[in-house]
This record gives C-alpha cells, sequence and structure tokens, in this order.
C-alpha cells in the first residue's frame, strides 16, 4: 500500500522531507513501523516515535487506509 | 481559547480569554525562553507544531482537567517559529472559584503539554543545533 507520511522535527531530518510517500508492506500501524525501521533505521534510535492517524494517537493494531492523514510524532519538546 | 502563534504572544489576551466573573483565581503560567542549555548558550530555539493534532490534543487536556477542577475558564496559547532568549513561548492561564484549584489545574496543563502535544523545539547554540529529547 502506498502512503503519504507527513513528517516533524527530527523524523523529517531522518525521512527527508515534510511529507514523504512510502509503499509498505502491510496494513496496520505496526507494519508501517517495520517497513519505517527497515527504510530508516535511525529511527530506532529515537526516545520514542508515535504513528499519528487522522490527528490521533494510533495503537499499532490500527489499519491503515490510503486515504488517512498520517503522521510520524518523534518525541514532543514543546513548552 | 485555543491558539498556536507565529505572532508575539499577548499574555494579557490570554488572560481576559480565561477570566470570568464566576472566578475568583486565574492561574497564569508563562514559558520562556532560557538562555542556556547544561552549560551551553543558546542562540535561538525553533518550535514548530503539527497544528491540527496540536489544537486536538490540548483540548483532550482541558476536558481532563475539567473533570477534576472546576474550570471557570481556561486558555492556551503556544508560540511556533524563531523565538529569542527571554521570549514567551507558552502562556497557560485557568480561572476557578478559588485559588487551590487554579494552582492545580494550571501545573497540570503545562505538564500535559509537554508530554503529548505534537510541538517540537529545536535549540541552536552556537557550535550547532538539536531537537530537544530527540534521543536518550
Amino acid at each position: 500500500m502506498k502512503l503519504k507520511i507527513k513528517t516533524f522535527g527530527i523524523s523529517r531530518d531522518i525521512l527527508g522531507g515534510r511529507e514523504v510517500e512510502l509503499d509498505m508492506n502491510g496494513t496496520s500501524v505496526g507494519d508501517l513501523r517495520k517497513t519505517l525501521s527497515t527504510r530508516y533505521p535511525t529511527l530506532d534510535k529515537l526516545n520514542s516515535l508515535f504513528i499519528a492517524v487522522n490527528h490521533e494517537y494510533a495503537p499499532d493494531e490500527k489499519v491503515l487506509s490510503d486515504k488517512d492523514e498520517i503522521a510520524l510524532i518523534p518525541p514532543v519538546s514543546g513548552g | 481559547m485555543i491558539e498556536i502563534t507565529e505572532q508575539p504572544i499577548e499574555v494579557q489576551k490570554v488572560i481576559e480569554a480565561a477570566s470570568l466573573k464566576e472566578a475568583g483565581a486565574i492561574n497564569t503560567f508563562i514559558g520562556t525562553v532560557r538562555n542556556q542549555t547544561s552549560g551551553k548558550n543558546v542562540v535561538k530555539l525553533e518550535y514548530e507544531a503539527y497544528e491540527p493534532m496540536a489544537i486536538a490534543e490540548i483540548q483532550k487536556i482541558i476536558d481532563r482537567a475539567a473533570q477534576q477542577w472546576s474550570l471557570t475558564g481556561w486558555a492556551i496559547s503556544h508560540r511556533t517559529g524563531t523565538l529569542l532568549p527571554g521570549e514567551i513561548a507558552v502562556v497557560v492561564a485557568v480561572s476557578t472559584p478559588h485559588r487551590k484549584e487554579s494552582f492545580a489545574a494550571c501545573q497540570f496543563i503545562i505538564d500535559s503539554l509537554k508530554q503529548t502535544v505534537p510541538i517540537w523545539k529545536k535549540e541552536f547554540f552556537e557550535d550547532g543545533d538539536q531537537w530537544v529529547s530527540a534521543h536518550p
């Protein structure tokens, strides 16, 4: 499945763009994690990495569709 | 009021947005840019937000706070873009009928904001830069 992924903070530096197209194996958030980890191993060095789907933190079981707005959420540091 | 803005935050506006006649206390937290981190001089910070999600997450924090304390009003403004030391990055204002609750609610909101709201800052030093909290 082809997905468009929005990136923020350090994840943008690692993926190299504000929005990156990714061809992933599988359909869930967990599958996306595996694809990301294989393609961008530097992501594994972060303190944490969450995936947001349609502006909500998503669990690994969540099934994705190509219409979803998907974003990488590296460790937040607001305030 | 929940606001993510590139413009300098007007503290008085945030306080007024949180004020209500039913309130007996308004508690305001102002977060500013510190001029050093671990002994290194900070030249500037750059903040960015995933705006629609940041607003949704702040709303969730407010909802949780409203379940615990009797909030009469609240307002949060967070700055994005380039900030220099001394500038205001975030303002949280909460009003409640009595002062004790206003302190607790204000602290809860700013502590939660730092944990869950998708906003990031990059620190720029004289000799390099880093995304805050990204790595162990």
